[in-house]
């Protein structure tokens, strides 16, 4: 169902990058790219019949420097599901923070010849760093509060499958956008598919000149959601804060909590999407969360796996000697 | 007294006290300046350096390094630094003070600054008149901002009474927090923890009203926004004993050097956006700015190589400082004269050490240079004790030929090309 929005070159030309540390510097066609490599895989995930052999032989590995749960199960469900071998390595972010640790794991994880590693790490910037210095592609799971850029592609692509395009599309990002890598990544995402991208929070959770990445700021939320086509929450990053930066979680929940009656004020059939975890009662009310009709959440993870196996596929292809890719 | 020969430096282009430039050699004796001038001649027994028409100028004198690093302080044409007492341990007892002052002995003279507060945390006074006659030459609040105010105004008091001048770090910590970049589109796109450049004129307007309040004497080591500089203009308008330096990355760089989280563009301050970069360049031009420093921080990989917010902050500067002032000159910023004002006379005056200008009776610390001379800035080989530079692979023009401290010629490590 590829709306024609964007066409793009046969062959390692359709994404001539060596990993996706970030959705900065991909041109809209090499996301639209990766949304329809994304399609084959959510209609296999669906059937019976999970698993291809397509990576066989290939080894990834998940160094995963800061606690996750979903999004490391999601590679790791991407990487079997393509055959791939998959190893997961969870370090505690207290033993790579100092010296030269994380460079000697990255070297330490080339040594062991991985043909994808797939990187979270606390400090943004870091998987960049490790990028540079192995010789297999490399996937950002979230960099600190950097990029995410496969949260991006599958809240693209769950918006794509509900709306099908872009332009002009009312996007509200709510929460704490100061904190977030989702948020960044959303943002260049979207705006770069031509939608209309608004970003509401307190000023003590907004980053200075963010319009500079072609938002329109809103510290109302009423305001920021009148007319919204998909309504995106975050949650307060607490561990990431240093200092007081709301009053409450009841008091933030006052003013940026998304209930039944606030969205009312977005468009009626405005999409409502969260990265996860969620904080029930604070930044989103159970019964928008579960809104049969309108919650995209468990959709999004679903399309969480599809998009990781996209990324995971096309990133091994110039290994894998994959005609037009070599 | 020394026991060296006598020493002419002849044939160089003398840039004088008073800021003109004259043809001629000068003559040093027992490690002081004693004739300067056309007329001067070397004597029977004289050690002659002949300087082939090059500019002599005083050694610089560098205010606020990190560590005592004599190659790079020598090929960059510094003949004496004041160490900031951000050591391991700190330099806040005067013991520590004395050793710091004898460790670049005798081809490098360091000036102890001594820890405003016992160890640096910002909270008690130090013994300061111990550590002043063990050799400290001012007081310094180190890396940091003192954040409470009566701390900060008991310092000054005592300072004042004691006669020496607070260095001062100009950050208000609470704004600053854990941040690594300036608040700004950069930062925000990097998700870089940042702060707003205001921080720092927050906590200049405290210390310039505390410093009155004293009637003490305080020099900002950093004053990197328009906001800041301009209260440093006020201050000195109304005859307040204010004054201010910065580091060359303040007015050659801005943030858009972070992109890509180059570890060796993570400085304290955190570099500002481009207007401030150009109120930088306006205040040394006004004379607002009155000492340029290099800031001398050499940082290894394991400082360095390391996510930007993880890295330390710093940079190696003593090399650069010469020809980025250099740089000034060329542009028309400044004069010659002015330039070694900025680099010698000035920080020597802060200091209240005899040296920092071509006088007769002024310790022999001569430099004989080349301001046109161009080279490329490499990392990988330079004489500091790491490379890490924000401008690698820079050219630039301004090389020291022959460094002279104590009126001996000093061995250079030869460097580069």
């Amino acid at each position: 169902m590829t709306p024609p929005e964007y066409t793009y070159p046969a062959g390692a030309l359709a994404f001539p990058h060596r990993g996706l540390t970030g959705i900065a510097g991909l041109a809209p066609h090499q996301i639209w790219f990766l949304l329809d490599e994304a399609e084959q895989w959510v209609e296999m995930n669906r059937g019976a019949q999970k698993r291809v052999e397509l990576l066989s032989g290939l080894t990834i590995i998940n160094a995963f420097f800061e606690n996750s749960t979903r999004t490391l199960l999601s590679f790791e469900i991407a990487g079997k599901r393509l055959g791939a071998d998959v190893v997961n390595m969870a370090v505690a972010t207290s033993s790579v923070k100092k010296g030269e640790t994380l460079i000697d794991t990255a070297m330490t994880l080339n040594a062991m010849r991985a043909d994808a590693i797939v990187i979270r790490h606390a400090s943004s910037g870091a998987v960049q760093l490790i990028a540079d210095k192995v010789d297999c592609p490399v996937l950002n799971a979230g960099d600190g509060q950097h990029e995410h850029p496969t949260q991006a592609l599958l809240d693209a692509l769950t918006i794509r499958q509900a709306k099908r395009a872009f332009n002009g599309l009312r996007v509200t990002i709510c929460g704490d956008i100061l904190h977030s890598r989702v948020a960044r990544s959303n943002i260049l995402c979207l705006a770069s598919l031509g939608a209309d991208v608004r970003v509401c929070a307190p000023p003590a959770l907004m980053p200075a000149d963010i319009e500079q990445m072609g938002v329109t700021v809103f510290h109302d939320f009423d305001a920021a959601l009148k007319g919204a086509d998909v309504v995106m929450m975050l949650r307060l990053q607490m561990e990431r804060m240093e200092g007081q930066f709301i009053p409450s979680p009841r008091e933030y929940r006052h003013l940026y909590g998304l209930t039944l009656d606030r969205l009312e004020l977005a468009e009626s059939n405005a999409l409502v999407m969260h990265p996860g975890p969620m904080n029930r009662g604070v930044e989103i009310d159970s019964n928008v969360a579960d809104h049969v009709e309108r919650s995209m959440i468990t959709t999004q993870v679903e399309m969480g796996v599809a998009i990781r196996m996209a990324c995971l596929d096309v990133l091994t292809r110039k290994g894998r000697k994959m005609e037009g890719w070599a | 007294m020394s026991l060296h020969a006598p020493l002419t430096v002849t044939g160089g282009r003398l840039l004088l006290a008073d800021g003109s430039i004259q043809s001629g050699a000068v003559r040093c004796e027992g490690g002081f300046i004693t004739a300067i001038g056309a007329e001067v001649a070397a004597q029977d027994g004289d050690t002659v350096h002949d300087a082939r028409g090059q500019i002599v100028a005083p050694g610089l004198v560098d205010i606020g390094v990190f560590a005592i690093d004599k190659p790079a302080f020598h090929f960059g044409g510094i003949t004496r630094a004041a160490l900031m007492p951000d050591q391991n341990p700190p330099l806040d007892v005067s013991a520590r003070v004395r050793f710091a002052a004898q460790s670049g002995k005798p081809d490098f003279w360091v000036h102890p600054l001594a820890a405003a507060t016992q160890g640096l945390e910002g909270k008690a006074l130090a013994e300061i008149a111990m550590m002043r006659d063990a050799g400290a030459r001012a007081v310094c609040t180190g890396r940091r901002w003192i954040g409470d105010s009566g701390t900060m105004l008991r310092l000054l008091q005592y300072t004042g009474m004691l006669g020496m001048v607070v260095i001062a770090h100009a950050e208000d910590a609470g704004i600053v927090g854990n941040a690594v970049a300036t608040a700004g589109e950069m930062a925000t796109r990097l998700g870089l923890p940042s702060a707003p450049a205001q921080a720092e004129a927050l906590a200049i307007a405290r210390d310039i009203a505390l410093a009155e309040m004293a009637n003490a004497a305080i020099h900002f080591r950093n004053v990197t926004t328009a906001a800041g500089l301009e209260l440093v203009r006020a201050a000195k308008a109304r005859g307040l004993k204010v004054t201010a330096g910065v580091s060359p990355a303040y007015f050659m760089l801005s943030d858009l050097s972070i992109g890509a989280f180059r570890t060796f563009t993570h400085l304290s301050p955190a570099l500002r956006c481009e207007a401030d970069r150009r109120a930088v360049v306006a205040a040394i031009a006004d004379g607002t700015i009155d000492v340029i420093a290099s800031g001398h921080d050499p940082r290894g990989p394991e400082d360095k190589r390391l996510p930007f917010s993880d890295s330390a902050p710093g940079m190696a500067g003593a090399e650069t400082l010469l020809p980025l002032t250099m740089s000034l000159v060329r542009d028309g910023v400044i004069d010659m004269a002015r330039a070694f004002e900025l680099i010698a006379a000035n920080p020597a005056k802060l200091l209240g050490v005899n040296a920092g200008s071509l006088a007769v009776g002024a310790e022999a610390d001569i430099a004989v240079l080349d301001p046109e001379r161009p080279w490329i800035v490499n990392s990988d080989k330079m004489a500091a004790a790491a490379g890490n530079t924000p401008f690698d692979r820079q050219p630039v023009q301004g090389r020291v030929l022959a460094l002279f401290k104590g009126g001996v010629a000093v061995r250079m490590k030869k460097i580069g090309g």
